[in-house]
């Protein structure tokens, strides 16, 4: 036992391995945030996207068509360097939020995941069949408990998959926002690459733990998989 | 706020600067999305020939790399890969020190990330694939060789069409993560240009403009490769 754990206090990656752990919290604060609010978003968003109204229908597609089209380290730049030089955002009540990197990469990684996810939610929506949203009407329901209870459902049922595609995506997405100071586990393990010189230890201690974060996030989404299909769910007997 | 006279051509602006700069990104997409074709191919063939081996490889090699942040593997491939080059080199009996440019390092770290993605399209197109018409190839006397390259690619390029234009477009926004290698693409640029006329929006503005340019044409570009190569099918 104690030669065990002298190996591995004298192995760097074991080393590097703890101090990136004491960075997960900065992860996952951003993806606490970002991911709940960005669901929420997304709904609202494919809603407006598939609504008859023009206006409406065509701001949400612009505003996809650029987020998507441009790469997410620039949308990053764009509101932590970018906004903080605007005379009038510096003197606003805004600043106090976009001065710290924190919050610029959780309102970064909001819009770029509604962008995304709301497209997704949007293909759910629209392979909704007519005769089931008719099926809903004739039963007597209102525009709200349609969504509620007879679109959504059958919507996001269908999308989990991709929807937890992009997840992973945002979880990746995470490690960018080590590009404007803030500490997450990539920026800790750039920081112990820079003091040990041992760039190869450092960086796959912080994928090991980026690998079992999205691992969760695959089970996760498996599991909501395996509760909302319950037709699916090959029988036990 | 928007200083449009920091963006015009010559000394006094930097408008040919990023030109240069777009050309670099340009240039080194196209690279990696090749580079990282070659090896999706590969990478493809040991998951489909019946080596359990390659399979494992091939599989481990996906996983990792699509589950691990792009930056790390940059930042991997960009310190670490000196060292193991120059340890290959060792082995060749090659002592001094070797250091390859930014160009090829930044290519060669997207092409990995680049080729999990197209693997997995790739490997889907083979897969739809009618097998009836590799028998049917067989049966009028086709070697291996003409069946690939007659029968197979041609319907697996169609298949797998719509999915590499994604890809392409995937890799074209990954490779603004290579600026932190210090090679000057419109990233670089940007962040160059707005330290020295500290005017942040402005470049970061126009940086935006720049990919949405590319993504946008690259975009109606596959579209319009996609009409041509489902022809026989509308």
């Amino acid at each position: 036992m104690q030669y065990i754990t002298d190996y591995l206090n004298q192995s760097l990656l074991f080393r590097n391995f703890i101090e990136v752990l004491l960075g997960l919290d900065n992860t996952l604060l951003l993806l606490i945030i970002s991911l709940p609010v960005g669901f929420i978003l997304s709904l609202i968003f494919a809603i407006g996207r598939v609504s008859e109204n023009k206006l409406i229908s065509k701001t949400i597609a612009s505003y996809i068509f650029v987020i998507r089209g441009t790469p997410l380290l620039v949308q990053i730049y764009l509101i932590y360097f970018g906004l903080g030089s605007v005379e009038f955002i510096r003197e606003s009540f805004l600043w106090y939020l976009l001065r710290e990197p924190f919050w610029c990469g959780v309102l970064a990684l909001t819009i770029n995941t509604v962008a995304y996810g709301s497209e997704i939610f949007r293909g759910g929506i629209q392979s909704v069949t007519k005769g089931q949203i008719e099926s809903g009407l004739s039963l007597g329901f209102n525009k709200l408990m349609l969504l509620r209870k007879v679109i959504f459902p059958i919507a996001l049922r269908k999308v989990l998959p991709s929807y937890g595609n992009e997840l992973i995506l945002m979880v990746k997405a995470t490690s960018l926002v080590s590009l404007t100071t803030y500490m997450e586990m990539t920026g800790i393990a750039r920081k112990i690459m820079a003091k040990t010189f041992a760039p190869v230890e450092a960086f796959i201690a912080a994928g090991i733990l980026y690998l079992f974060l999205n691992f969760l996030m695959v089970q996760f989404v498996k599991y909501l998989e395996w509760k909302y299909n319950p037709h699916l769910r090959v029988s036990q007997t | 706020m928007f200083k449009f006279e920091k963006l015009v051509f010559g000394d006094l602006g930097w408008g040919d600067e990023f030109l240069f700069a777009t050309l670099m990104t340009i240039t080194v997409s196209i690279l990696s999305m090749g580079l990282g074709l070659c090896l999706a191919i590969i990478t493809v063939w040991a998951k489909l020939i019946s080596n359990k081996i390659t399979r494992l490889i091939a599989n481990f090699y996906t996983t990792v790399v699509r589950g691990v942040p792009e930056l790390l593997v940059i930042y991997l491939i960009f310190f670490g890969g000196n060292s193991v080059i120059m340890s290959i080199a060792k082995l060749f009996g090659y002592n001094g020190y070797i250091e390859l440019n930014a160009l090829t390092i930044g290519t060669i770290a997207i092409a990995f990330i680049s080729a999990t993605y197209s693997s997995e399209v790739l490997r889907a197109a083979y897969l739809a694939v009618n097998k009836g018409q590799v028998e049917a190839a067989k049966a009028l006397g086709l070697n291996k060789i003409q069946i690939f390259f007659r029968v197979m690619g041609p319907q697996i390029l169609r298949h797998a069409l719509p999915g590499i234009g994604n890809v392409w477009q995937i890799t074209l926004k990954d490779t603004s993560l290579i600026s932190v290698t210090g090679l000057v693409e419109i990233m670089r640029q940007t962040r160059i240009a707005s330290n020295v006329e500290h005017s942040p929006l402005t470049f970061l503005v126009t940086a935006a403009f720049l990919y949405l340019f590319l993504t946008t044409f690259s975009g109606k570009f596959f579209k319009v490769l996609e009409l041509n190569y489902s022809k026989g099918y509308n």
